[in-house]
């Protein structure tokens, strides 16, 4: 336990060795948080549903990357490497998104003709 | 001695010091195909590119004489419709796919990003490696699909055509998908290379303006790449699945397509500019024998490239179907990215300016690049502005718009930096005579091909059409001409380059007289690249490199320090 | 290759697993990294294609959707998020102990890994086969069964469960479900001859080969008319949960790797980078699917 210890004081190579209780309460509040996602379905909170879900699997999403993939000891570009694929991924999604639902109105509703009704 | 004699083919006496064609070098240092098609050094991986690029590019020019010559006349004079469908498809997709995107990145870069660095290796060789199998497996399976019904989508692969037409298309999409791969990779090593393997001395800012372009492109590589491979695949799933998210009879979204589709192939334009504005940073300045002007800014401005490239797609597709509130956004962010592209034209003039230009060939190549970049450049302007691009869109002035950037500029940058490069990858000059003279005649072909292409495309002439009107005649008689031209432009290119591999003068350590790493190290380098790890310096101060007659190169000052 | 033998251009001497191209371990070990991380990011952004099309059609038709989420069990998604995710902690542990040398505890961490794995892609296959056997699959295969039907979307459960949002929500959704010739803006058809579609695809533009088929009428179940275009959801539920699987199984595939170097005794407190990369790539792939399943099986 000595040269665990000393390992991990130490911390080699620039690198951190997280320790089991965080790792083991990471855990713990992200099954926490996926039961509050699950239960939160329960209610009616209209639109509010669906960013309740998205905002409770961001912030699991934050656990595992700053806990279990060491971002919070890690060099800060790599965690920058993943905020502009993000970044890139809501760009993408922002104006595709934008655009479906404008020009929307021009398109006829359901219309797929190779889909026999 | 001997053996050097016989491999030099003259005599020792006039093979300058800096030369290791008779020594230990990276050509030598293993033999067989095998130590070649699996090695892990750069230098040979960049020449197993090289090769392979060069060998998609003749592919690609004939099927551009083929299109050229069909037509010379209207109406039918060598093909059908459909062969002349596939003719352009495939001239686009194997130029894209397997030549731009990997010309100078993968080919040119491989060999020189870790020699400017003073490194011995990229940071990952495996993956280096991967990388060009990854290519050869790519191309393997374009050729498969041209032999096996062709392709005749164009290279957009648009849908609905695209998952209604009875030409192989799947197997096309399947090989652009596994160059992707490469295309990433690539990237993904040069990003960690710059990084990590950077030596002492050599801040961000004190790096050759080629790995800012390098490492701009990269950024592109990796982060827009991933999203023409899903959507490669999500076309495959629609073809082979019936899937439905981007078949309107199935309920899907064509123009959805167009969205996946632009999200990586605009920034993947500024993956054929942005290396080779990189190119033209290292030659201006090195030719003009002055410290480049503007830096930072020519730097910055490579990043803002890669930053404002994710942000313009969508004027692919104002008369897609595309609403208007969105056209208008992507109109206006196109505008911004003529901003940094401007800065380094101006940079690249004011380094310029009152500088001691020598025209060797590679200066050659630059100059012609300011000059058709600044058209294609232009020319994107009027393609931006909503009003005139319905006009224009789809007619010939497209095309030569995106010839005079993708040819005018990369292609050319790319002829500059192949012979700028040349003697540090083979130990041999090329011959400067007809090197000029071929420079010349690419020039003057390529106006001739494209120029009459915009004012046909003003006229109306739409693009992708198998037959014209009799008024465009002329014009399209000139256009094929002019190709014919550059033809024998390439030809003489390949020619004189030949030679020199076995007739050409043995090239010194630093023939062009520039200051950046891999010039200190013997033409064609050790295996190992450096005897030493160099010191760097400021790689655009020339004032301690004077030129020597005796070695046909420049040499060090006596005396002066090694780093400034 | 010769990377073993210290060839003298370090000043240092080279550890057996530190490349010749690298000066010291550090930098082999952050250069590995930073490559992983950008490989995450380009995975991040090949899972964004799917991301956007499920956004694109969800944003512009909720309803379906809602209607068929139904059809998910949402209670073998939940257990699978937590598989995944005591996977990704028995992973992170695997990581701190091959840090700290322990052999022995880092092979069996890895080991329950693959397990958690195996555990996952079972469920999934569950999944998968049932909705295989009831019709409800992408595209023109969509053709759920009674057995499918039961006790899910019925017509009428599907109108109340619109009618629960509010007031937009619902006249949006309504108003995007209406056919054609009632929406205000849309073109007239009904000039057209019967039979006609309004658009299609041009004969000259279908090839010989390749071609999608006509397919014969055939009958569907009571109450589709309610919801249309239902297969989309499908597809992209296969799409994204189908590539999601493909990488647990290359996950799979890397910890077992990683699982044979460990007992071979490659790894120790001075080298465990190919640990710690896969290790990475495993979070990944848990990080995915804690999106996907809100997004896919908790819509409300």
């Amino acid at each position: 336990m000595d040269v665990a210890k000393a390992h991990e004081a130490e911390a080699h190579g620039g690198t951190h060795v997280v320790s089991l209780p965080t790792l083991a309460l990471t855990l713990a509040a992200l099954l926490v948080l996926t039961w509050v996602t699950y239960a939160v379905t329960w209610f009616d909170l209209g639109a509010l549903n669906l960013f309740a879900a998205l905002a409770i699997a961001g912030l699991k999403a934050t656990l595992v990357a700053l806990y279990f993939m060491h971002l919070r000891w890690d060099r800060p570009m790599n965690g920058v490497i993943l905020l502009v694929s993000l970044g890139l991924l809501i760009l993408f999604l922002g104006f595709a998104m934008v655009d479906t639902e404008t020009y929307l109105p021009e398109r006829i509703p359901g219309y797929a003709p190779e889909i026999r009704r | 001695m001997s053996t050097s004699e016989r491999t030099l083919g003259i005599a020792p006496a006039h093979v300058p010091p800096g030369n290791a064609l008779g020594k230990e070098n990276y050509l030598n240092h293993d033999r067989g195909l095998l130590s070649w098609l699996f090695t892990l050094d750069h230098k040979r991986i960049g020449v197993l590119y090289l090769v392979s690029i060069l060998t998609a590019f003749l592919l690609g020019g004939i099927f551009a004489l083929l299109i050229r010559t069909e037509l010379l006349y209207p109406g039918k004079q060598l093909m059908d419709a459909d062969t002349y469908n596939e003719m352009f498809t495939l001239h686009g997709a194997i130029m894209i796919f397997l030549f731009i995107i990997p010309g100078i990145p993968a080919a040119l870069g491989n060999f020189v990003l870790p020699l400017m660095l003073g490194a011995k290796d990229v940071a990952f060789p495996k993956l280096n490696l991967l990388s060009w199998w990854l290519w050869m497996t790519g191309a393997f399976m374009a050729v498969t699909a041209i032999l096996t019904g062709g392709v005749d989508t164009g290279w957009t692969f648009y849908t609905p055509y695209s998952t209604t037409t009875g030409t192989n298309v799947v197997m096309m999409v399947a090989g652009v998908f596994v160059l992707g791969f490469s295309s990433i990779f690539t990237g993904l090593n040069f990003i960690v290379t710059i990084h990590k393997l950077r030596p002492r001395g050599m801040g961000w800012f004190n790096m050759p303006l080629m790995l800012w372009g390098l490492y701009a492109t990269a950024i592109i590589q990796v982060l827009a790449t991933p999203v023409l491979g899903i959507t490669l695949l999500l076309l495959i799933m629609e073809r082979v699945m019936g899937i439905g998210i981007f078949d309107s009879r199935l309920g899907g979204d064509p123009v959805l397509f167009q969205h996946f589709f632009w999200f990586y192939s605009h920034p993947a334009v500024y993956i054929m500019i942005l290396p080779a504005m990189g190119v033209i940073s290292e030659l201006i300045s090195t030719f003009s024998r002055k410290h480049i002007f503007g830096y930072k800014f020519i730097a910055w401005s490579s990043i803002a490239i890669a930053a404002f490239s994710f942000l313009v797609w969508g004027h692919h597709m104002f008369t897609s179907g595309q609403s208007e509130l969105v056209t208008m956004v992507f109109s206006a962010l196109t505008f911004s990215v003529s901003i940094p592209s401007a800065v380094k034209v101006f940079n690249w003039l004011a380094t310029m300016y009152r500088g001691r230009i020598q025209l060797e060939t590679p200066m050659l190549y630059a100059l012609s690049f300011l000059f058709l970049f600044s058209i294609g450049g232009l020319t994107g302007l009027f393609l931006g502005a909503l009003a005139t691009d319905i006009h224009l869109h789809d007619t010939y002035f497209v095309v030569a718009h995106f010839h005079y950037v993708m040819f005018g500029g990369t292609v050319i940058a790319f002829l500059g930096a192949l012979h700028y490069w040349w003697p540090k990858i083979t130990g041999r000059m090329y011959a400067e005579n007809p090197g000029r003279v071929a420079c010349a005649l690419i020039f003057v072909g390529f106006n001739l091909t494209f120029f009459t292409q915009f004012i046909m495309g003003a006229k109306g002439m739409p693009r992708r059409y198998f037959d014209y009107l009799p008024e465009y005649h002329p014009y399209h008689m000139a256009s094929s001409i002019g190709s014919y031209i550059m033809a024998v432009g390439f030809f003489l290119i390949a020619g004189y380059l030949a030679h020199s591999l076995f007739r050409g003068r043995p090239a010194p350590a630093n023939p062009w007289g520039s200051n950046s790493l891999e010039w200190r190290t013997p033409s064609p380098p050790p295996h190992d690249n450096f005897k030493e790890t160099p010191e760097a310096g400021d790689p655009y101060d020339y004032t301690d490199l004077v030129w020597d007659d005796a070695i046909g190169g420049y040499v060090r000052r006596a005396g002066a320090p090694a780093t400034p | 290759m010769t990377e073993a033998v210290s060839t003298g251009h370090g000043e240092r001497a080279h550890p057996d697993f530190l490349q010749h191209h690298f000066d010291t371990p550090e930098q082999q070990f952050t250069s590995g990294k930073l490559g992983m991380w950008l490989f995450l990011a380009t995975e991040v952004l090949l899972f964004a294609g799917l991301f956007c099309a499920y956004a694109v059609y969800r944003g512009i038709h909720p309803e379906i959707f809602e209607y068929a989420h139904r059809f998910l069990d949402k209670s073998l998604g939940a257990t699978n998020t937590v598989i995944l995710l005591c996977s990704s902690f028995t992973m992170a542990w695997a990581v701190r102990s091959s840090q700290l040398g322990k052999r022995g505890l880092t092979a069996a961490l890895l080991a329950l890994t693959i397990l958690g794995g195996i555990g996952f892609m079972s469920i999934k296959y569950v999944e998968y086969h049932h909705k295989w056997k009831v019709g409800l699959l992408w595209g023109t295969h969509y053709h759920p069964s009674a057995e499918a039907m039961e006790g899910h979307g019925a017509p009428e459960d599907t109108a109340a469960g619109v009618a629960h949002q509010d007031e937009t929500d619902a006249a949006e959704s309504a108003a995007a479900a209406e056919p054609p010739a009632a929406g205000p803006q849309l073109p007239d058809l009904s000039g057209l001859p019967a039979g006609v579609e309004p658009t299609n695809v041009p004969h000259g533009a279908v090839g010989p080969e390749g071609t999608i088929a006509e397919r014969p009428a055939e009958v569907l179940p009571v109450g589709e008319e309610e919801v249309k275009n239902v297969h989309i959801f499908f597809g992209i539920y296969f799409l994204m949960t189908g590539l999601h699987g493909i990488h647990v199984l290359v996950g799979m595939g890397l910890i077992g790797w990683v699982l044979r170097r460990t007992l071979r005794g490659d790894f120790g407190p001075e080298y465990y980078t190919p640990v710690d990369l896969v290790g990475l790539y495993w979070h990944l792939v848990d990080l995915i699917w804690i999106f996907l399943f809100p997004l896919l099986y908790l819509i409300h």
